[in-house]
């Protein structure tokens, strides 16, 4: 499919905002980010401007927000006569061993799996992408989509969190506190949402073979 | 069907001539394109995962055109009027506001009743050292979800009539930044996953009041199929000052 035209090529960009396929700028240096979209104004970028180093430096930060989110407790339950801390891995086995175990496996995929996968697909999309490299290029595609796709649900640890806080209030003998993890948990899924956002999925495709 | 293949002349002559794929899911065959400069851009799609140059082509009831190369959807047929979509709109702020006000569950034990409400939800998490948890579940399942729906409807009253609503571009922009941060669906299986946990911890009985939030959820989902940036196309912008 070597065929297809390309906008690059033809000297079009798609504005990433609204979609509108406008005429490359006349410079023919290559430069871009001066010219502004005619229909809403936004910058046009041939693609995603610092995509790699955004995409790597808020990867990062997430990955490092991600060691305490996970070894930090999320949730102190206190009740009758026993203070429990629970971590994310704690709170998904003890819902696996007591409560239901597909709930557990929901709550499993959301807090460790998605993460998990997001940090070593968009890995392997960046170094990929850099070296060019022609390896499984719809594979790549549609695993981005998938990442992007899939991204927020990490989000729903610290719903539960937030929702047992406010619920149980009985007495001073039952209640929920959250724990300084569930920040760390929060900033990891807003960063990783942040890096999918920042990578242009055009680089993927960037290092096909031109002399077609 | 082999995708047919039509010259294009290069407008600026210097770089060597390509090629315009007539795309047979977008593009009409027969229908070649002469010189990029005549093509008006509306007439143009680009993939935005793959940057392949396509021939837009009116789609008809039901039909999702993929791109070639990477299988991403193009741009699907929509088949809300405008009307259907300010109709649903209106729906969900009714169902929005409910969502606000009712409990989302009620835990009893031993014959004390506690509940919690999405707010309620937000100012414990405040008051409990958790600012950031706080501040996020305010901004992706209130403050956004309610900018895109009064947004929402502002600019479908006006596209009713084909125009283009005040403020319409920077209304526009702003909702494709805050498109990927509505988080309302994960919401609702969080209050599932939360009562379960509360009748391991605590022994209590549980009683969902999320009915509002799963029919907003469906709502959501209704809304993701549509690309408002159709809104771009329906509309018209007003040349008087
Ligand atoms: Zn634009
Ligand atoms: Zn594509």
């Amino acid at each position: 499919m070597s065929a297809l035209p390309r906008a690059a090529d033809l000297g079009l960009i798609s504005c990433h905002v609204c979609g509108l396929v406008c005429r490359a700028a006349a410079d023919d240096a290559g430069r871009d980010g001066e010219v502004a979209c005619p229909r809403c104004g936004s910058v046009l970028h041939r693609r995603k401007p610092a995509s790699y180093a955004r995409t790597w430096a808020l990867l990062i930060a997430a990955f490092l927000m991600y060691i305490p989110a996970n070894v930090l407790p999320i949730m102190r339950t206190a009740s009758l006569n026993d203070i429990d801390d629970n971590t994310i891995l704690s709170g998904v086995v003890e819902l696996w061993v007591k409560g239901s175990p597909d709930l557990a496996v929901i709550v499993f995929t959301a807090s460790i799996v998605v993460p998990m996968l997001k940090f070593l697909v968009m890995a392997v999309l960046l170094i990929s992408s850099r070296f060019r490299s022609n390896w499984a290029l719809p594979q790549r595609a549609k695993l981005f989509r998938l990442v992007e796709l899939i991204g927020y649900w990490s989000m729903l640890d610290v719903f539960v969190v937030a929702l047992l806080t406010a619920l149980v209030r009985f007495n001073l003998l039952s209640l929920v506190e959250p724990l300084p993890g569930v920040i760390f948990f929060g900033l990891t899924v807003v960063l990783t949402m942040l890096a999918s956002m920042s990578f242009d999925p055009r680089l993927i495709w960037d290092g096909r073979d031109t002399n077609d | 069907m082999a995708p047919a293949l039509n010259k294009a002349g290069d407008s600026r002559g210097s770089a060597p001539s390509r090629q315009i794929c007539e795309n047979p899911q977008i593009a009409p065959s027969g229908q070649g394109i002469e010189c990029m400069g005549k093509t008006s851009p509306e007439a143009l799609l680009i993939c935005e995962y793959c940057d392949t140059v396509y021939r837009r082509r009116t789609l008809t009831r039901g039909e999702v055109a993929h791109c070639l190369c990477c299988q991403a959807v193009l741009e699907r047929h929509h088949g809300l009027s405008v009307n259907a979509m300010l109709a649903l709109v209106m729906t969900a702020m009714v169902v929005f506001v409910q969502a606000n006000v009712w409990p989302i569950v009620t835990l009893g034990l031993n014959g004390q009743y506690s509940s919690a409400t999405l707010w309620g939800t937000i100012i414990q998490m405040w008051q409990q050292q958790a600012q950031v948890v706080s501040v996020l579940a305010a901004a992706t399942l209130f403050f956004f979800p309610l900018f895109k729906m009064m947004s929402l409807g502002w600019l479908l009253w006006f596209a009713r009539q084909g125009r283009r609503a005040p403020g319409f571009v920077r209304i526009m922009v702003t909702l494709h930044y805050i498109g990927p941060w509505t988080m309302s669906e994960v919401f609702v299986l969080g209050a599932l996953v939360a009562i379960v946990k509360a009748r391991i911890y605590f022994d209590v009985v549980a009683d969902p009041g999320i009915y509002a939030y799963a029919v907003l959820t469906l709502l959501i989902t209704i809304f993701a199929s549509v690309d408002l940036r159709l809104l771009w196309d329906v509309t018209t912008p007003e040349t008087a000052i």
